[in-house]
């Protein structure tokens, strides 16, 4: 058996290699390169060096209001996503009539794409804020939080799937113990079974967290960066660089990269960080 | 188990395989090769089995170079292939096009500023025959001594009015004493519009409108109506007071600051369109382009501010009550002295221009598509038909009768050819870049919600207008 998965390991992962290679390792390093750069077609490339990198963070300091659009937004949206989520799945396991209907209907939202929802909620909040004379791009303050109810309704379907997965299996007879032992119902919460979904935790803080730094499809309908620039994110910044003005494609490379290794940065930190926290039942 | 699961990883293997080589020919953009010719008619080109590879600008008009590529194809034996970009994404599909090994032979480019983006790639153009048709030449993008985009059709727009709505108006018993006019084509000037838009607004009522202009469209990516083709007036004028002769895009690419002087003559006509609009102010920012040809459509404006594309859209909104032989276009007035005599806008924003990176043989094949297209009887029909591509094409090879005979764009003929009217022509393809248009756009929105004052909107064009020229 071990022979012959040697022997044909070659063959096996060839495909998948080549595909990662073709489709993401290649267009990664030469996304990089590019960042060093001043080009409109690939094959046009001449070397700049840093220039794009110092452009990125000049330039009316857009790029650093993005920053900090985005990093309020994730702070706000991963607590947010994550809690609400985390209250639904712990309802949503009790043995009540109707949890798998309103798992459905919970999860339904997350089926929709960005773009579909981000119009969908231009036309609801639009329909709100009309009452006051507004409308979602009047401020950056409206397309804010418009974002932030846009994604927790999208998400939170998503997160409590998840966490449903995680306390169905806490071990039964671990929360036995805890109920012969006399322990409260928050006791048990707080003792048994957070400690013990620890791993759904972690990976939906991972992807609340990446995804409200990557997002883009619903910025890029609710609101478009609208007024001015005063309401895109970091990916819709990065996209309008490269498109809105002739010459620039290679500054918003460069932000891309930066945009790379900020992203992961805080991911890997992230992930290190709960990680820690996991326990084995 | 075994077999099973060797089984299982082929298959894997295998759709992993095949969705890479699904990436590599998935494109959003339709592709319109013609079958190959029958056969029977001899190839009468040089080129004959060569590949022209167009890619083409207006979505809208995809399935009619299709029909183009098959009677070329009969004719010549030269193949045609047309890839459309989708609708706002003609320099990202173009970035990725041409750095293909199988790259565009003919593409669009926008103007000066396109051409500078794309110069690299642009052929000399000047010895064609197509240049030498070319009717008005100083709408063709120079360079030097070169000619690098030749305009394949003109564009009009203006204020595009309802004349059942206003012959209304005009036999009101009760209008304003200080309304001269007795017809709409009688409005010469700006003093005039505004005392007549504002004494229809007073009768709203009895007119069955709720405004005189349809909405200020100022929602995400709607607000080109404002950002470009209204600020190519005041900038027109501010860049012919610089030099009268010289085509006023030319000079106006050149400037590495403009001090916007007109400014307040655009206000005056923005203002009126915000004041007399069907829509309350603040809540301009929900209103898109299609909203305002809806209200056009349906009666409840009687003005809109559009070009002689908008036809086709008012035509096909659901309910629509006006009538072919109702819509007319009147130029934009902006309080300018003279402007008794100015036209409505007409231009373009289409260049061909041909890849200078392709093979020789295929440099040579486009022209000669290019001047079959828009000299030979056979492809002048795909042109000006309404039906087809439906152009004004800018060349002496189409006769008076040659014209598309849609309504607006009946109108522009009408205005081009009008004896002591100067028309304004499109200088917006010197503004730097997207970019700046769209800062522009949201100084406008601030500025309709109250945000902002006249004075910033104006320091702000000027503004953003050095910030993007220093970039490029």
């Amino acid at each position: 058996m071990q022979k012959a998965l040697k022997k044909y390991a070659a063959f096996f992962t060839l495909p998948t290699l080549l595909a990662f290679a073709v489709a993401f390792l290649a267009p990664f390093l030469i996304g990089i390169y590019l960042s060093f750069t001043k080009f409109s077609t690939i094959t046009d490339a001449q070397w700049v060096g840093f220039g794009n990198y110092a452009k990125a963070f000049e330039q009316g300091g857009d790029f650093l209001h993005s920053l900090g659009f985005t990093a309020c937004f994730a702070a706000i949206t991963i607590v947010s996503i994550n809690g609400i989520a985390f209250l639904f799945a712990l309802m949503l396991t009790r043995k009540l009539r109707g949890t798998n209907f309103f798992r459905t209907v919970f999860f339904m939202p997350n089926l929709i794409g960005g773009i579909v929802l981000g119009y969908i909620w231009q036309l609801i909040l639009n329909g709100v804020l009309y009452h006051v004379g507004q409308t979602v791009i009047s401020d950056a303050t409206y397309g804010f939080w418009g974002l932030v109810v846009l994604v927790n309704w999208q998400m939170i379907g998503y997160m409590m799937v998840i966490y449903i997965a995680g306390i169905q299996n806490v071990p039964q007879d671990l929360l036995d113990a805890a109920a012969v032992d006399g322990a409260s119902s928050g006791q048990v919460l707080r003792h048994v079974t957070i400690p013990m979904v620890m791993p759904s935790i972690t990976i939906c803080l991972f992807l609340t967290l990446t995804n409200s730094f990557r997002l883009f499809d619903q910025n890029l309908a609710l609101t478009g960066g609208q007024p001015g620039k005063d309401s895109a994110m970091l990916a819709l910044n990065i996209y309008q660089t490269f498109y809105g003005t002739p010459g620039y494609e290679g500054v918003g490379q460069a932000k891309a990269v930066v945009f790379f290794l900020l992203v992961a940065g805080i991911a890997l930190l992230q992930l290190r960080l709960t990680k820690r926290k996991e326990v084995e039942a | 188990m075994k077999q099973w699961k060797k089984g299982l990883a082929a298959v894997l293997a295998m759709l992993t395989a095949g969705s890479i080589a699904a990436c590599g020919s998935s494109n959003t953009a339709s592709s319109g090769t013609a079958p190959a010719g029958t056969g029977s008619a001899p190839a009468k080109s040089a080129y004959a089995g060569e590949t022209v590879y167009y890619l083409n600008f207006k979505p809208e008009v995809a399935d009619v170079y299709k029909e183009i590529a098959q009677e070329y194809e009969m004719e010549t034996g030269v193949k045609l292939k047309v890839v459309t970009a989708a609708s706002n994404t003609y320099e990202q599909t173009l970035k990725s096009e041409l750095a293909k090994s199988q790259a565009p032979t003919i593409f669009q480019i926008n103007g000066p500023v396109g051409y500078n983006n794309w110069k690299d790639y642009c052929l000399d153009l000047k010895d064609t025959d197509l240049y030498k048709h070319l009717t008005d030449k100083t709408l063709a993008v120079t360079s030097g001594s070169g000619v690098y985009g030749i305009p394949n059709c003109v564009e009009g727009y203006g204020i595009i009015y309802n004349d059942a709505i206003m012959k209304k108006y005009f036999a009101l018993a009760d209008k304003d004493k200080s309304v001269t006019a007795t017809s709409a084509d009688q409005i010469r000037n700006f003093a005039t519009l505004k005392a007549v838009v504002e004494d229809m607004t007073k009768h709203r009522d009895e007119l069955g409108i709720k405004g005189v202009f349809s909405s200020t469209s100022f929602s995400n990516g709607e607000d080109w109506r404002w950002q470009t083709h209204l600020l190519n007036i005041p900038l027109y004028y501010e860049w012919k007071d610089i030099n009268a002769t010289q085509n006023p895009a030319v000079t106006g690419y050149a400037q590495k600051e403009i001090a916007f002087r007109y400014a307040d003559n655009y206000k005056n006509i923005f203002d009126l369109y915000l004041n007399n609009s069907v829509t309350r102010k603040t809540l301009l920012g929900g209103k898109s382009v299609d909203d305002s040809m809806a209200e056009f459509a349906m009666e409840k404006s009687a003005m809109v501010q559009n070009g002689s594309w908008a036809w086709s859209q008012i035509s096909k909104v659901g309910g629509n009550k006006v009538r072919k032989s109702d819509i007319k276009f009147l130029p934009i007035y902006t309080g300018v002295s003279g402007e008794e005599k100015q036209g409505i806008c007409y231009g373009t924003e289409n260049f061909l221009s041909v890849n200078k990176k392709a093979d020789e043989k295929l440099q040579k094949a486009s022209v000669e598509f290019l001047n079959w297209l828009y000299t030979s009887s056979s492809g002048k029909k795909y042109v000006y038909r309404s039906d087809k591509l439906g152009f004004i094409a800018p060349f002496d090879t189409f006769s008076e009768k040659e014209r598309p005979d849609d309504p607006l764009t009946q109108e522009v003929s009408k205005w081009m050819s009008g004896k002591d009217v100067t028309n304004v022509t499109w200088s917006f393809q010197a503004f730097p870049s997207q970019n700046f248009k769209n800062a522009v756009g949201a100084s406008l929105l601030k500025y309709t919600q109250g945000k902002e004052d006249w004075n910033g909107v104006k320091a702000d064009v000027v503004n953003d207008w050095k910030s993007e020229k220093e970039k490029s």
